[in-house]
C-alpha cells in the first residue's frame, strides 16, 4: 500500500470520530447548559474540550452558548467544526478511494452532502438536537459500512489506528476538562449540581446507561474516572482506545514482519496505562495524568506517520 | 463514397440549428494544445463546392427531424408525445413513426408501453446515484461546490453491429496509421521525405517533443489509449471530428452510464442484446502490462499517475485504478532510484513497471521538461530512454492529434496502410492558401474559423450564429494573418432524443469510442461515450455548457 493511502485512510478515520465527539461535546453543553443559570460560562469549558478554545478567544471578545455552537459546528474558521473535519474525512476518503468500497465511499460521501447541507447557516436551538443527532447517524453508518465491509487487512488497521488515537485523545481532553469537577469529589459525596455534571459527562460518550450496569445508581467521581478512563469493556473509554491502537499495530507488524518504534510506544503507552490504579491517579493528580496521555498518545500519531511513511 | 455525396452531406449553411461547430469542437478538444504553424498542402478540389441538405438525420426516427425544430414545436419529438387525456402514456404519431430505424425497434417498443411518470422518476433516480457515487468533474477556480454532475439522459443511443463493425474497422485502421506516423515523426521520417507532410508542419509544431527522437517505447506502441471522436450525418456517414491520442478522458462515464442503465431498467437488456463494456478495465490492465519494459521482473506493476485530487478527470483517475487494482500515484509518490521509478509504500519504495500517466507531457519531468512542474517525477524521461519504465501514452503523441495535422489524416492512413480511409475526415480549408482563402472569405456566414493554435473557443468565427459586423470584423483578422486560420463547413451533426417532461426531444450528439493498443493487437470497446448537447439546438456538447451524456448501446448481430 502507498504511504500516502495510509495516511489518508488513518486521517480519515481521525475526522471522522472527531466529527462525532464533537457533536457529542455540544449535545453535553447544551445540557449542562439548560441547568445552570450561567450558562455560558459552561460553554468555556466545552470548547476546551475541543481544543479550539485559542482560536476561539482570537476570534471572539466572549463566550455565548449561541457563538460556541456556531463555532464547533459551522464555523469555517475553526478547522476541527463538525463541518470541517467532515469536508476533510471526505477529501481523505477521495485520495484514498481506491482503497474503500464502494459502500464505504458512498457513505461517506452522502454524509458530507447532507451535513455540509445541513451545516450551511447557523442552527438556532430548537434545530440543534436534531442536527446533532444526524451528526452521530452519519458517523454511524460510516462507521456500519465500514465494519461490513472492508477486507481486515492493513487498510483497516490503519483506518482503526486513526479512529482510536482521536478517540483516546477526544476522551481525554473530556474526563480532563471536568476533572474540577471530579476531583474534590474523590474525598466527598457531591452536591446535586455535581451530579447532574457528572451524568452529563457520562451522556456525552453515551454511557449512562453502561455505567448503571457496572456502578449500579451510585454515581461517583472515583467511579466515573475510573469507567471512562481504565474500563477495557466501554467502548469510547481510554483503556479501550489504546488497547485496540495496541491490537491494530500487532496486526500490521505481523503484516509486514517488521515492529516499528510506534508500536512498541503504544504497547509501552498501554502498559503504564493499566499499571495504575485510579486511587493511584487521582492521587498522583488528575490533570498531569491526562497531560502525560496526551501527549503519549500524540507521539505514537506522529511515529507512525513516519514509521509507514505517510508524507514524502 | 464519392466527393459530391462527401460535400452534400456536410454541408448545411447558415441553418438554425447550426450553432457552430467550432464550439462543438471546442467542447470536444478537452486536451489539445494547437501548434502555430502554415498549412501548405494543396486544397482538395472537392472540398471546394458547397452543396445544402434539408434535414438532420436522428438516429432513432431517421430524417425528417427538422421540424422539430421549428419555432412554433413544442419541445417534444413528432415520434412521441405526451397524452394529457391519458395521464402517463407515451404515444406515438403514426405519421413519423414509419422512420423508426431498426437498432431502436425493441427499445421503441418497451418506451411506448413505459409510463412517463415513472420515467421522470426513474431519471431522478439516476441522478441521484451520480451524485452518491460522486461521478463529478470540477470546475477550476471555484472555491466552493467546485464539483458538478454531468447530466445523464436515460434514452440510449443504439449503434446496430453492422454499423459498428464497420466503424471499428475504421478506426483500428487509424489508430494503427496513428501509431506508425509517431513511429516514423520519431525516427526517419518517411513521409516527410515523401513530401507528404512539409517539414515545418513537424519541426515547427509545439506538439513536437524533439526529446522522443530515436526512442524506441516498450512493445512500440506510442498511443496505448486512443480516444476518436466521431459525429455522424446520415445513415453512413461517420466523419471524425478529432483524435485523441494524449490522455482521452470519459471512459467513466461510459462504464458508469451503462452500471446505472442495468441499475434502473435492467428488464432493457434482456430484451435488447447489448455487447458488454464492463471489460474495459481488465482490458487496459492487460494492454498497459503487455507493454512492460525490458526492465520488468516478474507481473509488471501497473500504477495511474493522477495530477491529484483538484484536478477535474480525479474521479476517473481513482475509478479506473480502483477497477484495473492498481495504485493510484501523484508524484510525490514517486521517485528515481537505482534506475527504476518507485512509489513509496508503508514498507519502503517499491518499482513501478507501467505507468499510465493523466499528467500532460509538460508536467511529466520538471529536469526535462517544464522545470516549474510540481506534478511529475523528476528523472523519470531519463529512465523512460533507458527503457526502465513504460509511459502510457508515450511522451510526444500529441503530434499526431494536433489540429493543424488532422486536415493530413487521410494522407497518413494512405501512406502507412496503403489503403483508403475507412472513416472520413471534416474537410478544413488552410487559410495560407490562396484558394483556400479565397474560398473561405466568400463563405465566411457558412463556416467555422478558428485560429489553428487558439484554445477555449476564443478568437474564432461561427459564421451561422454571426452578425454582419463580427463577420465583416473578423474577415480583416483573417485577411492580417491568413496563416493563423483554417476554416471547416458546419456540419449538420445527427441527433437522438432525449427525455423530457414533454417528451422525447432530439438533441445533437458526438461520439468517443476508446481504444487500446498493445503488442497484442487493438482492442475497441464497443460502444463508447455519447455526449448530447441538452439545449435545443445547440451542437455543443461541453459538460460545462449544459451538455450531458448517455449510454451508448452497440447491439450483437
Amino acid at each position: 500500500m502507498l504511504g500516502k493511502t495510509a495516511g489518508g485512510l488513518y486521517w480519515m478515520f481521525r475526522y471522522l470520530e472527531r466529527s462525532e465527539n464533537t457533536a457529542r461535546f455540544v449535545a453535553a453543553g447544551q445540557r449542562i447548559a439548560l441547568t445552570r443559570s450561567h450558562a455560558d460560562d459552561e460553554w468555556t469549558g466545552v470548547l476546551q474540550t475541543t481544543a479550539t478554545w485559542d482560536a476561539y478567544r482570537a476570534k471572539h471578545g466572549e463566550v455565548t452558548q449561541d457563538e460556541a455552537v456556531h463555532w464547533m459546528l459551522c464555523d469555517r474558521d475553526n478547522s476541527s467544526s463538525v463541518l470541517r473535519v467532515v469536508e476533510a474525512a471526505r477529501n481523505n476518503a477521495r485520495l484514498v478511494r481506491t482503497a474503500l468500497t464502494r459502500e464505504v465511499w458512498e457513505s461517506v460521501n452522502e454524509s458530507w452532502m447532507i451535513l455540509k447541507e445541513a451545516l450551511s447557516q447557523r442552527v438556532s436551538e430548537r434545530d440543534l438536537p436534531q442536527v446533532l443527532t444526524l451528526v452521530r447517524q452519519r458517523s454511524a453508518h460510516v462507521r456500519g459500512a465500514f465494519a461490513g465491509t472492508m477486507l481486515r487487512n492493513d487498510i483497516y488497521n490503519f483506518a482503526r489506528l486513526g479512529t482510536f488515537i482521536e478517540r483516546a485523545d477526544n476522551t481525554a481532553r473530556l474526563v480532563d476538562v471536568k476533572s474540577y469537577v471530579l476531583l474534590p469529589s474523590s474525598q466527598a459525596v457531591g452536591s446535586s449540581l455535581d451530579n447532574v455534571q457528572w451524568e452529563t459527562l457520562l451522556r456525552s460518550v453515551s454511557a449512562e446507561g453502561a455505567y448503571r450496569m457496572t456502578y449500579g445508581q451510585d454515581v461517583r467521581a472515583r467511579n466515573i474516572a475510573q469507567f471512562l478512563l481504565l474500563d477495557r469493556r466501554m467502548p469510547r473509554s481510554l483503556a479501550f482506545s489504546v488497547g485496540k491502537l495496541v491490537d491494530n499495530f500487532h496486526f500490521l507488524s505481523d503484516s509486514y514482519g517488521t515492529r516499528p518504534p510506534s508500536a512498541a510506544q503504544a504497547q509501552a503507552l498501554h502498559d503504564d496505562l493499566l499499571s495504575s490504579g485510579i486511587d493511584e491517579i487521582l492521587d498522583r493528580g488528575l490533570h498531569d495524568y491526562i497531560q502525560d496521555v496526551l501527549r503519549g498518545v500524540a507521539a505514537v500519531g506522529s511515529q507512525t506517520e513516519v514509521d509507514y511513511r505517510f508524507y514524502a | 463514397m464519392n466527393a459530391a455525396r462527401l460535400a452534400r452531406g456536410l454541408l448545411r449553411p447558415g441553418t438554425p440549428v447550426a450553432a457552430g461547430l467550432a464550439a462543438f469542437r471546442h467542447g470536444l478538444a478537452l486536451a489539445s494544445t494547437l501548434p502555430g504553424c502554415p498549412i501548405v498542402q494543396p486544397l482538395r478540389p472537392h472540398m471546394i463546392e458547397p452543396m445544402r441538405m434539408t434535414s438532420t438525420f436522428d438516429e432513432m426516427w431517421g430524417r425528417g427531424m427538422g421540424q422539430a425544430q421549428s419555432s412554433d414545436c413544442e419541445d417534444a419529438a413528432p415520434g412521441l408525445q405526451v397524452q394529457a387525456a391519458r395521464p402517463g402514456r407515451l404515444t406515438q404519431a403514426q405519421t413519423m413513426y414509419e422512420g423508426l430505424r431498426p437498432p431502436y425497434r425493441a427499445f421503441d417498443d418497451w418506451l411506448r408501453a413505459e409510463n412517463p411518470a415513472r420515467l421522470l422518476k426513474k431519471q431522478r433516480e439516476a441522478e441521484e446515484v451520480f451524485r452518491l457515487t460522486g461521478i463529478t468533474f470540477n470546475v477550476y477556480g471555484r472555491a466552493e461546490a467546485a464539483e458538478r454532475l454531468i447530466p445523464f439522459d436515460i434514452i440510449p443511443r443504439i449503434i446496430s453491429g453492422r454499423e459498428w463493425a464497420r466503424l471499428s474497422r475504421g478506426i483500428e485502421q487509424r489508430v494503427r496509421a496513428i501509431n506508425a506516423f509517431l513511429h516514423d515523426i520519431y525516427h526517419r521520417q518517411e513521409i516527410v521525405r515523401a513530401g507528404r507532410i512539409p517539414v515545418e508542419m513537424i519541426a515547427r509544431n509545439a506538439a513536437f517533443l524533439p526529446q522522443m527522437i530515436g526512442i524506441e517505447p516498450p512493445g512500440g506502441v506510442y498511443t496505448h489509449i486512443v480516444g476518436i471522436d466521431l459525429v455522424r450525418t446520415g445513415e453512413d456517414e461517420f466523419f471524425v471530428l478529432e483524435d485523441n491520442a494524449r490522455t482521452p478522458s470519459g471512459v467513466s462515464y461510459m462504464l458508469e452510464n451503462r452500471e446505472t442503465m442495468f441499475q434502473m431498467f435492467p428488464e432493457l437488456f434482456s430484451r435488447n442484446r447489448v455487447r458488454p463494456v464492463s471489460n474495459y478495465p481488465r482490458n487496459l490492465r492487460r494492454s498497459l502490462a503487455a507493454c512492460a519494459p525490458a526492465a520488468t521482473a516478474g507481473d509488471p506493476v501497473v500504477a495511474v499517475l493522477t495530477p491529484g485530487l483538484y484536478n477535474s478527470a480525479y474521479y476517473e483517475h481513482s475509478f479506473l485504478a480502483d477497477k484495473m487494482g492498481v495504485e493510484l500515484v501523484e508524484g510525490h509518490d514517486l521517485r528515481v532510484m537505482d534506475g527504476r521509478v518507485a512509489m513509496r509504500t508503508t514498507t519502503g519504495y517499491k518499482p513501478i513497471d507501467v505507468l499510465y500517466r493523466r499528467v500532460d507531457d509538460d508536467y511529466l519531468d520538471p529536469l526535462n521538461f517544464n522545470p516549474d512542474s510540481g506534478l511529475g517525477v523528476p528523472g523519470i524521461f531519463d529512465i523512460y530512454r533507458a527503457g526502465g519504465i513504460t509511459i502510457a501514452n508515450a511522451p510526444g503523441t500529441g503530434i499526431a492529434d494536433d489540429k493543424a495535422i488532422y486536415s493530413y489524416m487521410p494522407d497518413i492512413v494512405r501512406f502507412y496502410t496503403g489503403e483508403a480511409p475507412i472513416l472520413q475526415n471534416v474537410p478544413t480549408w488552410r487559410c495560407n492558401e490562396p484558394a483556400a482563402l479565397a474560398y473561405v472569405l466568400d463563405h465566411l456566414p457558412e463556416l467555422v474559423v478558428k485560429e489553428v493554435h487558439g484554445s477555449g473557443g476564443y478568437g474564432m468565427l461561427v459564421g451561422p450564429t454571426s452578425s454582419r459586423k463580427e463577420i465583416a470584423a473578423f474577415r480583416d483578422k483573417l485577411l492580417a494573418r491568413p496563416g493563423n486560420y483554417i476554416a471547416q463547413p458546419t456540419l449538420a451533426l445527427s441527433t437522438v432524443p432525449i427525455f423530457t417532461r414533454a417528451g422525447l426531444a432530439p438533441r445533437h450528439v458526438d461520439l468517443r469510442p476508446y481504444v487500446l493498443v498493445s503488442p497484442e493487437g487493438v482492442t475497441i470497446t464497443p460502444g463508447g461515450l455519447t455526449r448530447v448537447a441538452l439545449r435545443k439546438g445547440s451542437l455543443v456538447v461541453n459538460s460545462s455548457q449544459g451538455g450531458g451524456t448517455k449510454d451508448t448501446w452497440v447491439l450483437e448481430e
